[in-house]
């Protein structure tokens, strides 16, 4: 079991308010993420739910009980920190059994533990180091088998991934999702990368200045933003977003389109610019093209490799299918 | 090319270095060959470096008159007692300004370490008025509360240094691993503060063994450690240089050992935090 809910929660710092109140229901199993950009709140919430921090209001259930004024070793939650936040004092074997020491079992029951978590996540042969002659791939395995031992009720993920190389990251980011899918632990993960939200997550929460923008799962977020905010902050590369006669001309204030959804042509279409610079990945192509009478460049991207280079004109066609309309107070039509 | 003026650099520092070191030694080294000459040695002109009558008899002396071991237990006391309670009060008051940290826990730091800036000659006679009229005079007790206060901001200083280094993350990661503040401190924080709290025992119990103003003027014979025993050597009736330096060879010979076992955790202890 792994339910989680906030009633009405905020958060003050002295007189700052950085959560003006979240109301959010994260059901048994699910994995969510948190996502939104450097200090929106996320890791705020993450430790008003952990425990490290108290709420100034609200209330927070684990499992049906009231867990609002509960310390955090008694809420069942274990934690993965961004800094790892391993022992540097004790070895592998030793960080992975402290949850259980704490907990009181058995000797012979931890050890069959820690070597079964130490199996899962391939640090059998290091269970003998300390924490410093570790890579960070390695230690951040650690965290997580520290963090599993206990079996929780839910896993809170804080960043795990961002001091760790982009590479190792893409695969760190896979491990834990098969984990969390073979484990069915309920999983809150705070990012502040979008392509790990939509990667990961069963359910995603748009958090900006402390408050939730839309939860929603990946693909809803996706085709259905809630507003302007979630709209350029969910998908990569981001939305475009147009003001003016464009946007008027179909009854909103603002229009979004996204990259994928604009037709590139070299002899004709609704918008001509000029191409400002060309990216080439070979798998696709993204072109940042400056149009007239729009502010910012409108970004493309086009499968495959398209011959065009900087300076060269060319035409932009919005689908009008997958086009999003906003209203002046920046909410969708 | 640039290998040459490296090397040359290196021999001119090294030169430099062992100058430096062998000037700050050598008053340490005459003391000791002066401790072992007679009195008629020890001021003859020109002075005999090595070539002399070897004698302990300064040492006999020294003990004879001055009860040396009552002196050497009164610094032991002093000095450890001083640098236990010291600890038991920065301890709380470092971890608390270093994890919990509030708007004015920098100001309260910069006030302690300002009244070490005050000479301490500044504080004498109302500390010798409280002392005379508590009757702390002349005592151990009265000797290890001012030599604990004296050295309260530095130690107050040094571990608060020390526990910053120590991320909060990982005692928030014992908090979530289901340790109770008893565990964290026992598991956790003690085996990471360790190294810390030994170098500033270490550092108070020498400056409190070699503290000479207030043990001098606050003692007279019961409570005098060995440092107000070797004033006793300077006397009116003139200097006696090899007793003296008999007397100040058995002061500082304790001490000396100690740093000397010491010196690794010293090193660490002062020059924490300079070097991340």
């Amino acid at each position: 079991m792994g339910s989680i809910t906030l009633e009405a929660v905020t958060k003050s710092f002295g007189g700052v308010k950085v959560i003006p109140g979240v109301d959010l229901e994260i059901n048994d199993g699910e994995f969510v993420v948190f996502v939104g950009p450097s200090g929106c709140g996320k890791s705020t919430l993450l430790r008003l739910i952990a425990g490290l921090e108290d709420v100034t209001s609200g209330r927070i259930l684990i499992d049906g009980q009231d867990a609002t004024g509960m310390p955090p070793a008694r809420r069942k939650l274990s934690m993965v920190f961004q800094s790892y936040a391993l022992y540097p004092h004790m070895s592998v074997y030793k960080n992975i059994a402290f949850p259980l020491k704490m907990a009181g079992m058995d000797p012979a029951k931890i050890k069959e533990k820690v070597e079964g978590a130490a199996g899962i996540l391939n640090l059998t042969d290091y269970l003998d180091r300390r924490p410093g002659q570790l890579s960070g791939g390695q230690r951040q395995r650690v965290a997580i088998g520290r963090a599993i031992v206990r079996e929780p009720s839910a896993f809170l993920f804080d960043e795990p991934l961002s001091n760790l190389d982009a590479a190792l990251r893409v695969n760190m980011r896979l491990e834990i999702s098969e984990l969390q899918k073979s484990l069915g632990t309920t999983s809150i993960y705070v990012t502040h990368d979008q392509i790990e939200a939509m990667t990961m997550a069963d359910k995603i929460v748009v958090l900006n200045a402390g408050r939730i923008e839309q939860v929603g799962s990946p693909l809803d977020l996706y085709h259905k933003p809630a507003n302007l905010f979630v709209a350029g902050f969910i998908g990569s590369p981001k939305m475009n977003l147009v003001e003016g006669e464009a946007a008027r001309s179909r009854g909103a204030t603002t229009m979004g389109i996204r990259p994928e959804h604009l037709t590139l042509s070299k002899t004709e279409g609704e918008w001509q610019g000029r191409v400002g610079v060309a990216e080439h990945l070979g798998s696709d192509t993204f072109l940042h093209v400056h149009v007239q009478g729009i502010e910012a460049p409108l970004t493309t991207r086009v499968p495959g490799n398209v011959e065009v280079s900087h300076g060269d004109t060319v035409f932009l066609t919005p689908d009008p299918a997958r086009t999003y309309l906003f209203g002046p107070d920046g909410q969708a039509l | 090319m640039a290998r040459t003026v490296t090397t040359n650099r290196k021999l001119v520092f090294t030169v430099i270095g062992w100058a430096i070191g062998l000037t700050l030694f050598f008053p340490i080294l005459w003391t000791f060959l002066t401790s072992f000459k007679t009195e008629g040695e020890a001021i003859a002109t020109p002075p005999s470096f090595l070539f002399f009558d070897w004698t302990l008899e300064n040492y006999l002396t020294v003990n004879d008159r001055s009860d040396y071991f009552r002196h050497a237990i009164n610094s032991v006391v002093i000095s450890l007692g001083s640098t236990a309670l010291g600890l038991l009060v920065a301890i709380p008051a470092a971890w608390s300004m270093a994890f919990t940290p509030t708007k004015r826990t920098k100001d309260i730091l910069m006030w302690m370490l300002s009244t070490k800036m005050l000479p301490a000659v500044g504080v004498l006679v109302p500390i010798t008025l409280i002392f005379r009229d508590t009757g702390l005079m002349d005592t151990r007790t009265g000797l290890v509360i001012v030599l604990m206060l004296m050295n309260l901001p530095i130690i107050v200083w040094m571990l608060f240094t020390y526990f910053k280094e120590i991320p909060g993350e990982i005692l928030e990661a014992a908090r979530m691993d289901g340790a109770t503040l008893g565990k964290e401190i026992i598991y956790v924080l003690a085996p990471m503060a360790v190294p810390g709290i030994a170098s500033t025992l270490l550092l108070n119990i020498i400056l409190a063994w070699n503290e000479a103003f207030w043990t001098v003027l606050l003692t007279t014979n019961n409570a005098a450690p060995l440092t107000a025993m070797i004033a006793q050597y300077s006397s009116p009736e003139g200097l006696f240089w090899s007793k003296l330096s008999a007397a100040s060879m058995l002061a500082i010979a304790p001490i000396l050992v100690m740093g000397w076992f010491s010196q690794k955790q010293l090193v660490r202890g002062l020059t924490f935090g300079a070097v991340k």
